[in-house]
């Protein structure tokens, strides 16, 4: 296990490497970043454009500009945002923290009650609250997200205020304009319906998952193998059962975990919350070049590191698996 | 004459199924004494399985189960669930056909049998893995203290029914009920396994119930043989007795398929096994059997004695002798 | 359990043989919801065809003369109007028959291209196969909006595709964009099924006669993987649909001229009418999308179980 841990790690350097490049190539082409710069700065003298290409690593050759670019990557020299000269770390660093934040809480409350809602429903399969549950699952993720923020938000916020003279929650940021400091009571009433949004979805494709997951289970035979012990009904269920449903779902979480960083866009876009979405949209709409890079390498370097933790855990969880 | 240690009588089980209710056993009689091996012989659908998973309670709740079972004295049929989670793998104990299938993949051997072993014993974790290897080892496990550690993909599919073996004898059952043990494995393999079963039966004089449509498998190890049509008994005796002079028309059209050394041409049993949801009238078999009258389609025929067997068969006496397969 | 349950139906089939094909339609049509969807989408479908008749304005008509914008549901705009006095109904309807549009023609070029590499991919095996699933791999775990902006730019900024995609705002690149994106999951289906038919006893029964590999998949797997294809198809549809949505919500969606408009189109305005409270504006392309794509998620649900039953699931 540790030789194929390390393996895995010492591949993920040329593969982050090669994405990276793929990446670079892709927004170069895609975003045109001179321009973009040329268009957020028109007065720009030509010796500042040529810093900018420069800095950036955005000679007429790729490969060269590639290697440019890494190098100042590594060490830390980050280019500024085009517009007003920003430095890229500090708002990533809170556009991620403000992502894990919300995905993190919808997560673990959506993975938490969408596997309780696929156990109710495998356990008495067909049944009406079963059929209730699929049925919700069905519903919840066919409904793409930013139709139900949007559904949400004009129910807790505009018409609620219609009615009730406030908003239940509010639709957008972090905290009231102008909040300084840390209020938790605050930020989760904030996070409330961003959250709430994340986490149906969540809680639908983990039911469906887990209910598909604990019903093949349930109708193999080493589960009469365990009945025919005499054991009790629950040990039968929890140590036989449920501990092998849980396998697949484990892997598919940690895989899911990973694409959370960059994942939260349309949410974050309509509650304007100011995560990696946001930061994103943004820096992309501008092809704000510098701001760019770094944040795809965060999404490359989380992808890469959830995929090895997904397979670490499913060899781990599956003693059948051989990793090599 | 020996206890018996396992009763049945009139057992009659029904499936509700979405095409009408299925009578999968109609009425079904059957003994088992102590420390004997019975062989119950029948095709697909003849209710030979079924028979046997309401005696240990594992039919679904779908199922209807009438009639009575008495294990060493006590009453299974109506039992509480818990009452029947104390005779399972306790009193009472069955093997499936596929091996594989039948243990969890991510348990270890070892664990899956100590579990057997705590559930129904206070043994400390440490005894019980003892008690584990030892049962490995009389299994015939080679290297019983190391597989004992391993995972059921690391064993071979003969390795793994001796496995499954060991779980059920764990608490020294008096009956061990194996359903198709062999069908699943080659055929060297299928007489090592039925080598442990009688080796068992030897050391701790369990009761074996073994269900087969394989009449080789049963001609090896059976003392006695009970076979099954359509849901019922038609015929049972000493293996001896079955194989010389059968006397029911399925049993000998059984015994007459087996291909012999020669050239003969096979001889089947023409037909084709009955719709349970709806079965012919009278004797199942009569759709299928060259020596039908009209009485075979009246009333549904009990066993009865006929010399040293007990047939269902109402024209038995009628018949002309069978040929011996012995 | 199950096992003997279905010993004794399958003794039942003297009341007739029926075809994998009849099994399987049979399957299909016992799924209620199923079949009120297919419904729904062939109403749906047929109207949107017939859109000079069913609606009741030009997409760029106005409903009257001003005053006209953001008028709330009346007589003459059923649906209410939009920021220019053009009635909802009518546009809903055009949009719809857009989205449509894009949703299954690209669903047709993802599936295509998908089956064809997951086929080749999955039976040949090897370094193809392994790159093949590495790459789509990657692709896949990234974060879907992302990649997709990313590729949108990328596709619209070299010229030489230009004749093939149209422009970035067209209605034929984003059916490209997305006939591009969707190959990948389809591959992946595809060559999980080519997988394990592969191992089966008529492919070998066909290699042992000599059968070329060409004709083996095309004459053996693809045929047998009809299933999942269609599953998939169905799920491209609705994914096309969503994503052209998504798409057009941030405003990088088609912008064909003349006022024409898709659904993605109107739902991104949805955003806007929130805050503003004409809710007309969002509530009922929302609801057309909700309807649209949970009907062709449970056509696509019960085509997965009519195409791959599994007997013992919650009987």
């Amino acid at each position: 296990m540790l030789r194929y841990i390390l393996r895995r790690l010492a591949w993920s350097v040329p593969t982050l490497l090669i994405v990276t490049f793929l990446v670079y190539l892709a927004l170069r082409i895609g975003t045109d970043p001179v321009a973009s710069y040329k268009r957020i700065n028109p007065r720009a003298t030509r010796a500042k454009v040529a810093e900018y290409i420069e800095v950036n690593g955005l000679d007429p050759n790729f490969v060269k500009g590639y290697f440019k670019w890494l190098k100042n990557f590594v060490t830390g020299e980050w280019p500024r945002s085009i517009k007003g000269r920003r430095e890229v770390w500090p708002a990533l660093k809170d556009a991620m923290a403000n992502t894990l934040r919300l995905g993190t809480a919808a997560t673990v409350v959506g993975i938490f009650f969408g596997l309780i809602a696929g156990v109710l429903a495998a356990l008495r399969p067909g049944g009406k609250r079963d059929v209730f549950i699929n049925t919700s699952a069905f519903v919840g993720i066919s409904v793409p997200p930013f139709i139900s923020a949007i559904m949400f938000q004009l129910l807790f916020a505009v018409y609620w205020q219609k009615w009730f003279g406030e908003s239940l929650f509010p639709t957008s940021g972090v905290y009231p304009a102008g909040h300084t400091g840390f209020d938790l009571f605050l930020m989760l009433k904030f996070m409330a319906l961003p959250t709430l949004v994340v986490a149906i979805q969540i809680i639908a494709t983990y039911s469906r998952y887990m209910r598909s997951s604990l019903l093949d289970v349930l109708n193999s035979d080493y589960m009469r193998t365990a009945r025919s012990k005499g054991i009790s009904e629950r040990r039968v269920l929890v140590k036989h059962g449920m501990r092998n449903a849980l396998i697949p779902v484990v892997t598919i979480a940690a895989l899911d975990v990973g694409s959370i960083v960059g994942g939260l866009i349309i949410t974050e876009n309509i509650f304007s919350y100011p995560g990696m979405g946001l930061y994103f949209l943004k820096s992309f709409g501008e092809g704000d070049f510098p701001l760019l890079m770094p944040w795809m390498v965060v999404i490359v370097a989380s992808v890469l590191f959830f995929n090895l933790i997904a397979d670490i855990s499913y060899a781990w969880l599956d003693p059948r698996i051989r990793l090599d | 004459m020996t206890e018996k240690v396992l009763e049945i009588r009139d057992l009659h089980i029904t499936f509700d199924t979405p095409s009408g209710p299925l009578e999968a056993v109609r009425g079904v009689d059957l003994d088992v004494s102590s420390g004997e091996l019975l062989g119950v012989v029948g095709e697909s659908g003849s209710g030979k399985s079924v028979t046997f998973l309401a005696t240990m309670g594992l039919l679904p709740s779908r199922a209807r189960v009438t009639g009575s079972v008495i294990l060493a004295g006590e009453q299974l049929i109506g039992g509480s669930a818990k009452q029947m989670r104390s005779v399972r793998g306790r009193l009472l104990s069955m093997i499936f056909q596929d091996p594989l299938s039948a243990l969890n993949p991510v348990h270890r051997i070892g664990d899956q049998i100590s579990e057997m072993l705590r559930s129904h014993q206070n043994l400390s974790a440490r005894d019980a893995e003892k008690r584990a290897i030892e049962l490995l080892d009389i299994v015939g496990i080679p290297q019983p203290g190391d597989r004992a550690r391993q995972y059921p993909h690391e064993f071979s599919g003969g390795m793994r029914q001796r496995v499954v073996i060991a779980i059920a004898i764990a608490n020294n059952p008096k009956v061990l009920i194996a359903d198709e043990p062999t069908t699943a494995l080659d055929v060297t393999v299928q007489a090592q396994i039925l080598e442990v079963i009688e080796r068992v039966q030897e050391r701790f004089g369990t009761a074996v119930v073994l269900i087969t449509h394989d009449l080789g498998v049963i001609a090896r190890v059976a003392d006695r043989v009970n076979v099954m049509y359509a849901g019922r008994n038609v015929e049972q005796g000493t293996i001896e007795s079955l194989f010389d002079h059968p006397s029911h028309p399925y049993t000998r059209g059984l015994l007459a398929s087996l291909p012999r050394p020669g050239k003969q041409r096979l001889k089947p049993i023409t037909g084709f096994p009955p719709n349970m949801l709806n079965p012919p009238s009278g004797c199942a078999f009569h759709t299928r059997c060259e020596f039908a009258a009209d009485i075979c389609k009246e009333d549904l025929p009990t066993l009865v004695s006929f010399g040293d067997l007990e047939t269902a068969c109402v024209r038995a006496r009628e018949l002309p002798k069978s040929e011996s397969f012995a | 359990m199950h096992g003997l349950i279905r010993e004794f139906a399958l003794i039942k089939q003297d009341s007739g043989i029926l075809s994998p094909r009849q099994m399987a339609f049979r399957r299909f049509v016992s799924h209620r919801a199923a079949v009120v969807s297919c419904a729904i989408i062939a109403f749906l479908t047929i109207f949107v065809i017939f859109a000079p008749f069913t609606a009741r304005y030009g997409v760029n008509q106005s409903v009257q003369g001003p005053p006209n914008s953001f008028l709330n549901p009346r007589a003459n705009a059923w649906l209410g109007t939009d920021d220019i006095g053009r009635d909802l109904y009518s546009r809903l309807i055009y949009g719809v028959r857009v989205s449509l549009l894009i949703g299954l023609a690209s669903a047709i070029i993802s599936v295509t291209l998908g089956a064809l590499v997951g086929a080749v991919a999955g039976f040949r095996g090897g370094k193809f196969d392994d790159i093949m699933m590495r790459v789509t791999d990657l692709f896949l775990a990234f974060p879907f909006l992302v990649t997709l902006l990313v590729v949108r730019n990328v596709l619209g900024a070299l010229p030489w595709l230009r004749p093939i995609t149209g422009d970035m705002s067209s209605v034929r690149f984003i059916i490209v964009l997305f006939g591009l994106f969707g190959w990948m999951g389809v591959a992946r289906i595809v060559r999980g099924q080519v997988l394990s038919l592969k191992e089966r006893e008529f492919v070998e029964a066909a290699r042992a006669v000599g059968a070329s590999r060409r004709y083996i998949i095309a004459r053996h797997l693809l045929p047998n993987s009809v299933g999942p294809i269609m599953v998939a198809l169905t799920f491209s549809v609705v994914g096309a649909i969503i994503g052209e949505s998504t798409l057009a919500f941030f405003g990088y969606g088609p912008q064909a001229g003349d006022g024409a408009t898709s659904l993605g189109i109107l739902v991104g305005a949805a955003k806007g009418a929130v805050q503003t409270g004409y809710w007309w504006l969002a509530v009922f392309p929302c609801l057309m999308l909700i309807i649209i794509a949970l009907s062709i998620n449970f056509i696509g649900d019960a085509l997965r179980d009519a195409t791959d039953p599994r007997l013992d699931r919650g009987v």
